[in-house]
């Protein structure tokens, strides 16, 4: 078992490997989504993969911020910079992500715009402060875990009056992404990836608590159960699952009761709600248009919209030929379908945003498994055991 | 950048504010969306905004794991690099 003595409870990781073996049911194929690309790095960094029998397996969800980030609203933020002549301030993750003709942030940065990496909307604001004669636009991009952050920094600009400050909107929901991958709409039923239950996110689940999982699960039927970033977390959430297909169950069971609670951080809802508004649909990378799915900034707030601020033009926005990124993050696909990956596309030169970010498939599994992906087999890391 | 940072409060601010340590690097972070927090305390981090309180023991293991695959040092790089950032 590689990896294995980096458990943090070494035993306990083989203990909990037996018992899922045990209780798989050699008869089923079981299927379960981590939502969150965050346990996707988990899961390969610790080999989780590998202790599971061979009759279950992981599919990767699109829950990667930048991967589901459509190519049109990338473009449409070089825009805001370069013709509008905007400070714009994005996160790390984002500046490598190549737009339409592989144009990326930090390319449209080297030829003359003025865009900045930063940590926090707290920075962009800090930067609208400095630059009073500047309009300081902020990408806001992610979810559940990064839109209060957002909404807060609305609430600070207009406490302060700050009028150069605006942002850009792209905050999107988990629970309805749930249902779009469930729902499969336009999806031949062949084609569709078939799932028995999710392992919830997190991070995201300490905002919008187990709760908010509830009618998920009552209308679809598939358990969703929340896990822990650690690699025993995940095991023990896991076991969880097939615990609730081996006895036709479908419930919201929360693994992670050391953080996330039933209702979550009502304070976070609440600024969301005060700030935001639903889109009737949002493009998603991969997903397509999916409805209530994402925040616009609501009315009240308007003045703080970058999109109502500047004229953005109407483009035609194309991804890199050949990348699968909207397929894998369907499930329907793995980075090793893919002609590009380690190839034409590695994280140094990524030509899809699931190789830039750490919670993107291909960019985990280039690190971790990126011989097998690429057809020879991996060689072994820690003797078997 | 979705994933959240334990960190340990060392001082509060005016404005909802706070002073915190994140694996080494010192960084002013809002605390509005807790509802009581003290000095001593540990939080979970997104973006500069602490979101949950959390144990000293989970804070501990979380850094640990996220040490192990990598994801605490960009994180911590992303928070160091850029303005609120102190440095470690
Ligand atoms: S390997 Fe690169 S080009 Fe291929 S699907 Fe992944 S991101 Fe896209």
């Amino acid at each position: 078992m590689k990896y294995v003595s980096e458990f943090r409870d070494p035993v306990l990781a083989r203990n909990l490997a037996r018992q899922i073996a045990a209780e798989a049911d050699p008869a089923r194929q079981y299927a379960f989504m981590e939502f969150c690309g965050g346990h996707t790095h988990a899961i390969f960094r610790y080999g989780v993969h590998d202790l599971m029998p061979k009759n279950l397996r992981f599919v990767h969800g699109p829950g990667c911020p930048v991967c589901v980030l459509p190519v049109r609203r990338l473009d449409d933020a070089i825009e805001v910079a370069e013709k509008h002549g905007a400070i714009l301030c994005a996160y790390g993750d984002m500046m490598r992500v190549p737009g339409t003709g592989r144009r990326s942030l930090l390319s449209a940065r080297a030829a003359g715009a003025d865009i900045r990496m930063v940590y926090s909307p707290l920075d962009a604001l800090a930067l609208a402060r400095e630059n009073p004669q500047a309009q300081v636009v902020f990408l806001g991009i992610g979810f559940e875990t990064t839109a209060p952050a957002t909404a807060m920094a609305i609430l600070q600009a207009q406490a302060e009056g700050l009028a150069n400050f605006s942002v850009l909107c792209n905050h999107v929901l988990t629970p309805p992404a749930i249902r779009h991958v469930l729902e499969a709409p336009g999806i031949d039923p062949e084609q569709a990836v078939r799932l028995d239950g999710f392992l919830g996110p997190s991070h995201v689940s300490t905002v919008i608590g187990a709760h908010a999982y509830a009618p998920l699960v009552a209308r679809y039927g598939k358990p969703v159960v929340i896990a822990g970033f650690e690699p025993l977390d995940v095991m023990q959430a896991v076991l969880m699952l097939i615990r609730q297909v081996n006895d036709g169950r479908a419930q919201v069971e929360n693994q992670y009761t050391r953080v996330v609670t039933d209702t979550g951080n009502q304070k976070a809802q609440g600024v969301m709600a005060q700030v935001f508004t639903l889109r009737p649909a949002f493009e998603w990378r991969g997903l397509g248009s999916v409805p209530d799915s994402a925040f616009a900034i609501a009315p009240e707030y308007a003045a703080f919209d970058a999109e109502q601020r500047f004229p953005i033009s109407d483009k035609a926005s194309r991804e890199t030929k050949s990348c699968e990124c909207p397929a894998i993050l369907r499930g329907v696909k793995e980075p090793k379908d893919c002609k590009l990956f380690g190839r034409a596309c590695t994280p140094e030169t990524p030509m899809g945003a699931c190789m830039v970010s750490s919670e993107g498939a291909c960019a985990a599994w280039y690190t971790y498994r990126r011989a097998e992906a690429m057809g020879t087999p991996a060689p072994a890391l820690e003797p078997a055991q | 950048m979705c994933l959240a940072i334990p960190a340990r409060i060392t001082a509060l601010h005016d404005g909802a504010m706070a002073t915190v340590n994140a694996g080494g690097v010192t960084r002013d972070v809002s605390v509005a969306l807790l509802e009581a927090v003290a000095v001593g305390d540990y939080v979970l981090l997104h973006v500069g905004y602490a979101l949950h309180l959390i144990s000293e023991e989970e804070a501990r293991e979380t850094l640990r794991m996220m040490a192990q695959t990598g994801l605490l040092q960009d994180e911590l790089a992303e928070m160091a690099g850029t303005s609120g950032g102190q440095g470690a």
